[in-house]
């Protein structure tokens, strides 16, 4: 079994050591620290974490104003809190004018479990990717997710990472290089195709090592980046193999699915099937039991590879 | 003291001229709310703030934030006379590939430091910035400029919280208090008074002033820089339209240019008598 940490984790520790490297890297939360993980950070330099109180917007347009003057802030909340509470701002203050601001969103998805449907944010890659010079970064596990916060922090502009609550399998290789904009073939395959996202890389890998009981040969492409997307290794998958499945921990409108089907409609016309949250709100239960509830699994992939098998 | 008033006082006309020039030639942008913050971003341009238009990234300059960014031309009108850009820019206002945009943007500007109008985001942007400048221990002084009517958005007090709990004495805030909005009296639209007690109790050190009394805006501005540990505010009475008697106290002149009839008129108020 590999090593399972959380992504929240990774980011804690990255940022702290970011912060020993560069005195420039400061951090801001809204008093989630404990659980976003920058309270690492706070505890090594606190002179240079900035604790914002519950007020998201103001936390946002604090971080321009920090870029503005040089300083690499990097503010953390739960996703439904930044991506939702401040769009906004986030649109306004650090996207249209470019700001040097990293937003290093926590408890994605449904797997924040029973804080309920409120708290899970299905919805936060949609909103991030529709925003102009918006990167949007989604780690599979500890080891993209460090390399992802530095790649963060060493390029220039607005940066979106969408992160998790709770442990998942590491499945990158120690001295994998995270780079923005490029996708990871996990998995050869030929029959068909899981494009995912986060945590539900993982499960497509072991549904595609499933899937070879039944014959079939299905590859795996892990997009850490939705935007920009890895537009070739999208679509060398959809002409080499002719079918794809998309599966994110996120409402199948907008997410990696909507990426993905926008790409192919207009390059590629290839079936797609998107596996995700079904346009609803989450709800309340543990982690595991809602990733079933969902169909967030690889029971669910291995069933939606030979439905799109047969659209073939 | 009082000849640098006067020239201030000048310096303002003469902004004005530009403001109300541009705007007719843009025949697009807001006159009001531009005309009422004229003096406050006059006396800190020509008077308070160190600023180098030469090098607008210099690291030794105060920043501004113009938080009511539908003010735009009044700062554009500033930079102009100050060397930012040419002058012959501010009749290209809001025109497709201008830098002048409608509301201020720092990506083509020089001398904008963020991008505003979406009101109530200035000041935490104000604060990221007297916030990262003390965490280096440097003087520069931050500078914003807030509508009244915007102190309803809630982000403002959100800003005005955090300001006084990081104590930025290295920030001074000002509101155009010219008491209207785009549907009205603010205080009929949505009532922000008592503006000042709003400040003190939420720890700011506040000055109460009319904010066409140049004396009185540099008087304030002065002051401010001698308050220590928290943040200064500065409330400015003012007038809507101010200068232009026909466009004075009038809500219906908050997005409304000139007209070609008007204009000759409004440069008459100006004490302009060219065309």
């Amino acid at each position: 079994m590999s090593k399972m940490i959380a992504t929240r984790d990774a980011y804690g520790e990255t940022l702290a050591e970011l912060g020993a490297e560069n005195k420039n890297v400061v951090a801001l939360d809204a008093d989630l620290s404990g659980s976003t993980k920058t309270g690492v950070f706070a505890k090594k330099f606190p002179e240079r974490f900035f604790n914002m109180g519950i007020a998201e917007a103001n936390m946002v347009g604090t971080a321009a104003g920090l870029a503005a003057v040089g300083k690499i802030p990097f503010l953390s909340t739960f996703a439904i809190f930044a991506a939702g509470r401040a769009w906004e701002q986030i649109r306004q203050s650090t996207a249209y004018p470019k700001a040097n601001v990293k937003i290093v969103a926590t408890h994605g998805g449904v797997t924040v479990g029973e804080d309920g449907g409120s708290h899970q944010s299905v919805e936060d890659i949609a909103i991030m990717r529709a925003i102009p010079n918006m990167t949007v970064i989604v780690p599979a596990d500890g080891v993209e997710t460090r390399g992802a916060i530095r790649a963060a922090a060493a390029m220039k502009g607005p940066v979106y990472v969408r992160l998790g609550r709770n442990k998942v399998p590491t499945i990158f290789p120690d001295d994998h290089r995270f780079e923005i904009g490029k996708g990871v073939e996990m998995v050869a395959g030929s029959d068909m195709t899981f494009v995912t996202t986060g945590l539900m890389t993982a499960q497509a890998m072991a549904a595609a090592e499933s899937l070879k009981k039944d014959g079939i040969s299905a590859r795996v492409v892990h997009i850490g980046t939705i935007k920009p997307l890895d537009r070739e290794i999208v679509l060398k998958a959809a002409r080499e193999t002719g079918a794809i499945v998309t599966a994110e921990e996120h409402s199948v409108i907008g997410g990696l699915g909507g990426a993905v089907s926008e790409l192919l409609g207009e390059n590629c016309p290839t079936p797609v099937k998107r596996i995700g949250i079904n346009d609803r709100f989450g709800t309340s239960g543990k982690a595991e039991e809602l990733l079933k509830y969902f169909g967030l699994t690889p029971e669910a992939l291995v069933d939606a590879a030979k439905e799109i098998l047969t659209r073939k | 003291m009082k000849e640098q008033i006067a020239n201030l006082e000048e310096k303002a006309r003469q902004l004005r001229i530009s403001i109300v020039r541009a705007l007719h030639s843009s025949q697009s942008g807001h006159t009001g709310g531009s005309l009422s913050a004229i003096d406050m971003v006059t006396a800190l341009y020509f008077h308070k703030m160190r600023h180098n238009p030469a090098d607008p990234a210099w690291e030794g300059r105060d920043r501004f934030v113009l938080s009511k960014g539908h003010a735009a031309p009044a700062l554009y009108a500033a930079l102009a006379d100050a060397g930012y850009f040419p002058k012959e820019d501010m009749m290209m206002l809001r025109r497709l590939g201008s830098h002048l945009q409608g509301h201020p943007d720092s990506k083509g500007t020089p001398g904008v430091e963020v991008c505003t109008g979406s009101l109530g985001q200035g000041l935490s942007m104000a604060n990221g910035m007297a916030l990262g400048l003390k965490a280096d221990g440097k003087d520069n002084r931050v500078y914003a400029i807030l509508g009244d009517g915007e102190l309803q958005e809630g982000q403002v007090w959100e800003a005005a919280m955090a300001a006084a709990h990081y104590k930025l004495d290295n920030l001074c805030a000002m509101v155009d208090a010219n008491n209207l909005q785009i549907d009205g009296e603010v205080e009929k639209v949505m009532n922000v008074a008592p503006i000042t007690d709003k400040f003190s109790a939420f720890g700011w050190h506040v000055l109460d002033i009319d904010g066409h009394d140049m004396e009185a805006i540099v008087n304030a501005l002065d002051a401010a820089e001698t308050v220590k540990g928290k943040p200064t505010v500065i409330v400015a009475r003012t007038v809507k339209g101010k200068g232009v008697s026909f466009f004075e106290n009038k809500a219906s002149y908050h997005g409304v240019p000139p007209s070609d009839e008007e204009l000759p008129k409004a440069l008459k108020c100006l004490g302009c008598t060219e065309d």
